[in-house]
């Protein structure tokens, strides 16, 4: 099993290697860069801006639940901002992105391998790592950074909403301690995070994609086992980013 | 003296020659031996009951599989030596229509043909538009240049597959089921379509199919596949003279025959009578 697992890695690594040679011949047509941007992002902005806006106000509400135990109800932006920006926003970006665009991007891929279309393109004498695997990858590594900072954004007014709207923190406090605390490190730790889950996340959904059977029920697995593996090695990176960020 | 005969014998080689093949798929024997060849300039039927390995051949010949034994040989290039540019440059020399036509889905009709032009050539746009178009035109699809794949019939989608397949002046086209799902008018218009390119072109063309009429229209020389190996070969007439059992039944659509009817199995009798599934 554990030769197996290593086995697995290192075909991904390779898949990985592939991709990456193909990379410069990809950006120079940004336009199929732009499209998958457009895929994996902006078609994924309702699910990221709602969840945002529910997790900044649940953040908001334990938040002051919390803190007013200790009569430090006025900390609660630096609270909310930390939370979201180091922790909740790339972590919980990156499990929505991989049950929306990953899935995507797995099935999509599948049913090209299970319709032929791959295997047309290598009989056109055309790669189709080069032109459907990096533009895509590409894609999502660019878009999940910038869907967290639009979940970091609306978390904080989420959190913001309930915190000064409905539990009556002074709204000088909320924002001045937050940005009095809260420097620029802790805004690259998190955009660091999203880097490494957006590479992950997309990675395992082409990965998945490309590799699946070539059969309605291989696309079916490819995709349930993009949400599993994706879902996992978010919070292990999570887990060893944060130990590495803490150390330092 | 000696160009001269390298031109003779470039011209008469076979542009594709599979010798002694032997392939197994997860432990099935596909191959036992197999040999044929298809002529420069001629078009050659690949026939077989369902399910005999034709697709495989084709992939074989293609180079997206290896054999376990023997050797495949196109252009005069052995497939086993190759490396990717290699086998890259060779598939530039070919067209392949796939069964269900493989039309890249998220692109129109037009992209769809002018996606091997984009990758391997810079044409200037007005130039890879008349180039396109002409081979549109050649299908009868001019006017379906900016359809969406989901939009065409089967058989209209097996057209442009054609056009994308031609686009590149291939020098060997290979047709994967070509008939397989079609209606009748349909049918009619691929068949012509193949031998009007063929002729056209001058191209050397291989046909894999069970339709038999059909192949019997278009082809100049038959192989029939039964049992990993090639029980027959010829003209379709020559074929359809065979007395052998095998090639009488494939050619008569025989129910029963060398290939069964019936799967495998126990006793008729003591299977029902003995309670087991």
């Amino acid at each position: 099993m554990i030769v197996a697992a290593l086995r697995r890695v290192g075909t991904v690594a390779l898949f990985l290697v592939r991709i990456l040679a193909q990379c410069p011949a990809a950006l120079a047509k940004p336009r199929a860069i732009v499209h998958q941007i457009h895929n994996c992002g902006a078609r994924s902005l309702i699910i990221i801006m709602l969840s945002g806006l529910f997790v900044g106000m649940v953040l908001g509400l334990q938040g002051y639940d919390l803190l007013q135990r200790f009569g430090s109800e006025s900390a609660l932006g630096v609270a909310a901002a930390l939370g979201l920006l180091k922790e909740l926003g790339p972590v919980v970006t990156a499990l929505l992105f991989a049950g929306r665009a990953g899935t995507a991007l797995a099935s999509e891929i599948g049913l090209m391998r299970a319709t032929d279309q791959l295997t047309a393109m290598e009989m056109m004498a055309v790669d189709p790592v080069r032109h459907v695997i990096a533009p895509r990858l590409l894609g999502g590594i660019v878009a999940l950074p910038l869907l967290v900072a639009i979940f970091d954004v609306i978390g904080l007014f989420g959190a913001q909403l309930v915190g000064v709207g409905m539990m009556g923190v002074d709204a000088g406090a909320f924002w001045s301690q937050m940005q009095a605390a809260v420097e620029l490190r802790d805004v690259a730790e998190g955009l660091t995070k999203s880097l490494f889950f957006g590479v992950a996340c997309s990675l395992v959904a082409v990965y998945e994609g490309f590799h699946a059977e070539p059969t309605a029920e291989g696309v079916g697995l490819a995709t349930t086992r993009t949400v599993v593996v994706s879902s996992v090695l978010t919070l292990l990176i999570d887990y060893l980013l944060t130990a590495a960020f803490l150390a330092r | 003296m000696s160009d001269s005969s390298s031109t003779v014998d470039a011209a008469s080689s076979p542009v594709v020659a599979v010798r002694d093949v032997q392939f197994s798929l997860a432990g099935r024997p596909v191959f036992q031996g197999l040999d044929l060849q298809a002529r420069r300039g001629a078009i050659t039927a690949i026939m077989g009951p369902s399910g005999t390995g034709k697709t495989t051949l084709l992939r074989l010949i293609t180079g997206q599989i290896e054999p376990a034994a023997g050797s495949v040989t196109v252009f005069g290039e052995s497939l086993a030596t190759q490396d990717r540019d290699a086998r890259y440059a060779m598939r530039r020399r070919m067209g392949m229509l796939f069964q269900n036509g493989a039309l890249l889905t998220d692109l129109t009709v037009f992209e769809n043909v002018a996606f091997p032009v984009r990758a391997h050539a810079r044409l200037p746009e007005p130039v890879l538009r008349q180039l396109v178009l002409t081979k549109l035109q050649a299908v009868g699809l001019r006017g379906a240049a900016d359809l969406m794949p989901a939009q065409l019939s089967g058989g209209m989608a097996r057209r442009v597959a054609l056009a994308r397949a031609i686009v590149m002046d291939p020098e060997l086209l290979i047709y994967d089921e070509p008939f397989v799902g079609l209606d009748p008018i349909s049918m009619g218009v691929i068949v012509r379509l193949i031998g009007r390119i063929h002729r056209a072109l001058g191209i050397t063309t291989i046909v894999v199919s069970h339709d038999v009429a059909e192949l019997a229209a278009l082809a100049d020389h038959s192989y029939l596949l039964s049992g990993g190996k090639v029980v027959a070969a010829g003209t379709p007439a020559e074929l359809a003279a065979s007395a052998q059992p095998a090639v009488r039944q494939f050619m008569a659509g025989e129910a029963d025959g060398p290939v069964a009817f019936h799967y495998p199995a126990d006793d008729y009798r003591a299977q029902l009578l003995g309670g087991r599934r």
